[in-house]
């Protein structure tokens, strides 16, 4: 009559396509948290997920019920102390009347919902600005990969894992150990006990004979019966176990312009872009430094803070930033020792004649130890839609041309959106291997 | 001494299955419940939000508001705000009840004694659910429902289909049948019903307009009136009714999405109307059973403390003016009352002679009680059974706030003046036309400026929620494609 069922195994995550649709809802303000979040949090610090607060209104789910006020109410209250008929009570201040008091369904008040949104669904809205191919996101998101590894035999596994060398020689060694009789004994016999059943009037010895053969042929069948050819207890497996692909450290070098004319706008680009090789950096290495460059006419290293909020004054010169980055990573990451990217924002402005010494410090320096070298230039839409021919554009932006041409471990694009960025990194992740390694 | 049934927090399947078979003897042989098999099904924590979120379902079509749901509920319990249901129980034949898995063996023994036993007869026996509600026909119902959206999601995208189901939610409460059934299909022979539907796709307007035509012609303008409300058969109560027939902008399969929100409210207006008796014929089942199994020796002492303990926390009332009250305990009522019938079936007093004479000292409480659980709801149960010492130990008292008048008045107690006042103010107030407001279609002309027109009949002069209302017209208008106003009458 009762059944029992034992639920408890079964998939979970019955809700997430309502999750889905729920998010899908409010993807404006969805976004706009991560928008938010992006610009508030440290570059390494973007996967995790995020509250999200969404005004109740957006949320509503109207339906025809009565106000909370007007009309005559009339109810019955339990834990009657001190009232008789008749009596008169003043209305509790707000709310209340017969219907009772309304708490906030959640403690949190009536005005927003909030929820958290996990790792996935926010790496997820933060990829969807940047216009990323479906393969590249899944490699972003994807945890560490892990390779099955020989490790040892087990007694339990799969048939297809059998190990059958393994497998035979323990067999083999019971059989030997427990004595069972081989095929030839067994043959040899039989053959004995044809032969003296051939005989015609077998004597005395023979028929006495002929008994002995026929209990001891029985006694070593029941024996090979007891000790089987191949017993459960021989079977081995091979057993392999998932162990993390090994990986190496890495270090990137942000190099970014922050001279005045670089606004919120185009740091806030520039940032964008610096996440995304990190979120790469991370995926591909144990360890990932980072290594903030800001220059003017000077440049300097220092923490991301001040990287991405302070503002300085002064020229430009762009070759200060390769030349700091170069003694940084001679000093401190050994290019044996460490994969080195870098990436450059900045607006396109130079000193005159500087982008030359910027080509040399590259091409003599840089590129030979880099992995990869990424170089934004941060354009207003205006000038987007000027600027369309890649082959002109600022002094800095043709000497960089030149080195694109020669060197395939560099790459660079202007950007005036979030879209326009993840064209940088194609190479990056179109050619994964070679290059993680190279 | 019999043997106990079981020792310690811990249980097994095998645990289970002889302490169900214990209860189900007593349900049956003391009690004589009459229930549907039961499907006891075990959940995790997480499986018990899932459920949570799907309005207890086991099955239901996607929208994005169970989302909603399932992330307030999860947020609450991650934070600690709020427990986790025991159990959550389906009227479905078989019965499904999932227990937690977290619930200790004295606590699912509970669980089942009240759902599996107590809930389950319930839903078997009682007349509302009986007449509205297809215990064997509804899973499958659901499974059909939930296949159909998924078809219309990719047939005409999902932003539409969501469209059409908030709009539809949003009148889900005022589309019942309250009084009358028209004649109506199995709910099984609903999906034969869609594909024709599909395939008259275009055939469905043509025949609207052409009744439109009919009713253009110049002399029929004076008897017009009436005669277009009764072939439209107006008035009309349920919403989503009128317009599933009646809209003049929606295609087929979104008349078809309405009818399974239809179906769906159907389903579940008669647990709107018996919470009290639900509950309470639950509370009194497992109180009687898991009693009779200590009397017998086979639950411990302990044990019976940790069920007792659970029991009375569950049936707590709170005064009027402690912090978390919110309202009479449908639980705590609906079992003092049941209690207190069987006393005045076995040992009435004077007063139980005057007040209930038909059942007085009668002796045979369980079939009283059956009686009642089979052929009552909320509000009639109440008017019938609720005995002036039951309003005694609960300390009612009703309370009249009216607009008209600068305080609030208290206007019976429980007191010999009071009993019946109080009564006939506790029952009306389960009457659900009181709780939520009555609205009807009156008239739609759709030969000429094809405004809808409805009515609601104001009770007791209580106003809708203007914000509300203006956010759920906004929806009519979506599904009848033009104009739709409201009146308001006095009832």
């Amino acid at each position: 009559m009762t059944h029992f069922i034992d639920r408890r195994l079964n998939p979970k995550g019955r809700s997430t396509p309502n999750r889905r649709r729920f998010i899908g809802r409010i993807k404006a303000h969805v976004r706009e948290a991560v928008d938010a979040s992006v610009r508030k949090r440290g570059i390494t610090d973007m996967e995790a997920g995020t509250d999200v607060s969404v005004p109740r209104d957006s949320l509503s789910e109207p339906s025809f019920r009565h106000a909370a006020k007007g009309g005559t109410r009339e109810g019955v209250l339990p834990g009657n102390r001190e009232y008789r008929a008749g009596d008169e009570i003043e209305r509790p201040p707000a709310g209340g009347g017969g219907a009772g008091r309304k708490g906030a369904p959640d403690g949190e008040g009536e005005d927003d919902f909030v929820f958290a949104l996990s790792r996935d669904e926010f790496l997820d809205i933060f990829f969807e600005d940047l216009e990323l191919p479906d393969l590249v996101k899944r490699a972003l998101t994807g945890s560490a990969v892990q390779r099955p590894r020989r490790a040892g035999l087990s007694v339990t596994g799969s048939p297809a894992n059998l190990n059958v060398g393994r497998t035979m020689r323990r067999a083999m060694g019971r059989r030997i150990a427990l004595r069972r009789p081989s095929d030839a004994m067994l043959d040899d016999l039989r053959e004995r006990l044809f032969a003296l059943e051939a005989v015609f009037e077998p004597d005395a010895a023979q028929r006495a004979e002929i008994l002995r053969l026929q209990a001891e042929i029985e006694a070593l069948t029941a024996h090979r019966k007891r000790v089987p050819y191949l017993d459960p207890l021989d079977l081995r497996y091979s057993h392999f176990e998932p162990q993390p692909e090994p990986r190496a450290q890495a270090v990137m070098f942000c190099l970014m312009d922050v001279s005045a004319s670089m606004g919120a706008r185009e740091k806030d680009l520039a940032k964008r872009f610096f996440v995304l090789l990190h979120l790469f950096l991370t995926r591909r290495y144990d360890t990932v430094d980072l290594v903030f460059i800001r220059h003017t006419h000077l440049a300097s290293e220092v923490d991301e803070e001040t990287f991405f909020h302070s503002r300085e004054s002064g020229g430009t010169m762009v070759s200060t930033a390769l030349a700091e980055m170069n003694r940084v990573q001679s000093e401190r990451y050994p290019a044996s020792e460490w994969n080195i990217y870098a990436a450059q924002a900045s607006d396109g402005d130079n000193y005159q004649g500087d982008s030359r010494d910027c080509q040399i410090w590259l091409e003599s320096e840089l590129l030979k130890i880099c992995q990869h070298f990424a170089y934004v230039e941060i354009i207003g839409e205006a000038e987007a839609r000027i600027l369309r021919d890649a082959a002109r554009g600022t002094e800095l932006w043709m000497a960089y041309r030149e080195v694109a041409e020669r060197w395939p471990n560099f790459a660079m694009r202007r950007v005036s959106g979030a879209g326009d960025i993840y064209p940088v990194f194609r190479d990056l992740f179109a050619k994964r291997g070679e290059v993680a390694h190279g | 001494m019999a043997e106990l049934l079981f020792d310690g927090p811990d249980w097994d399947f095998d645990t289970l299955r002889r302490t169900t078979e214990a209860i189900e003897t007593i349900a049956r042989e003391d009690l004589g419940l009459d229930v549907y098999p039961n499907q006891i099904e075990i959940i995790s924590t997480e499986q018990m939000l899932d459920a949570y979120s799907a309005t207890g379902m086991p099955l239901m079509y996607r929208h994005w508001s169970f989302g909603k749901q399932f992330i307030h509920h999860e947020r609450l319990y991650s934070k600690g705000a709020q427990g986790l249901a025991y159990e959550i129980v389906i009227n479905s034949d078989p019965c499904i009840c999932y227990c937690l898995e977290e619930n200790t063996m004295p606590m699912q023994a509970l669980v089942i004694a009240h759902a599996a036993f107590g809930h389950n007869h319930f839903f078997k026996s009682n007349h509302l659910f009986r007449q509205w509600t297809d215990a064997r026909g509804i899973l499958d119902y659901l499974d059909y429902a939930r296949n159909f959206l998924s078809e219309c999601e990719e047939r005409h995208g999902p932003a539409k289909v969501e469209h059409t189901l908030d709009a539809a939610h949003a009148l889900m409460n005022a589309s019942v049948f309250r009084h009358r059934r028209p004649a109506q299909p199995s709910l099984r022979a609903e999906a034969e019903r869609a594909e024709k539907r599909i395939e008259e796709d275009e055939r469905a307007a043509h025949y609207l307009w052409s009744r439109i035509e009919a009713e253009h012609r110049p002399q029929d303008h004076e008897t017009s009136a009436t005669q277009r409300r009764h072939a439209l058969g107006l008035p009309e109560e349920n919403l989503i009714y009128f317009l599933e027939r009646h809209s003049p902008v929606l295609e087929p399969w979104q008349r078809q999405v309405l009818r399974i929100v239809r179906n769906l409210a159907q389903y579940f207006y008669p647990q709107r109307q018996t919470q009290v008796m639900n509950e309470g014929c639950a509370c009194f089942v497992h109180f009687h059973i898991l009693n009779k199994l200590h009397e017998q020796g086979r639950i411990g002492d302990g044990a019976m403390l940790e069920i007792l303990h659970s029991h009375s926390s569950v049936l707590f009332q709170p005064r009027y003016d402690h912090p978390g009250y919110s309202g009479l305990n449908p639980y705590a009522l609906g079992f003092a009352m049941m209690r207190d019938v069987q006393r005045i079936c076995e040992a009435p007093e004077a007063e139980d002679r005057e007040w209930f004479p038909a059942i007085a000292g009668c002796g045979d409480w369980r079939g009283v009680l059956k009686d009642a659980w089979a052929n009552y709801r909320d509000e009639s149960f109440i008017q019938q059974f609720l005995s002036p010492k039951v309003m005694r130990d609960l300390r009612l008292f009703a309370l009249r706030d009216a607009e008209s008048e600068e305080a609030m008045k208290v206007t019976a107690i429980h007191d010999a003046g009071g009993y019946h006042a109080l009564r006939d103010t506790l029952a009306r107030s389960y009457d659900l036309s009181n709780r939520s407001p009555d609205i009807e279609v009156v008239d739609a002309d759709l030969a000429g400026d094809r405004v809808l027109r409805l009515r609601h009949v104001l009770r007791n002069e209580v106003p809708l929620d203007p914000r509300e209302r203006e956010a759920t017209l906004a929806c009519l208008r979506e599904l009848w494609g033009y104009e739709v106003e409201i009146d308001e009458m006095l009832g």
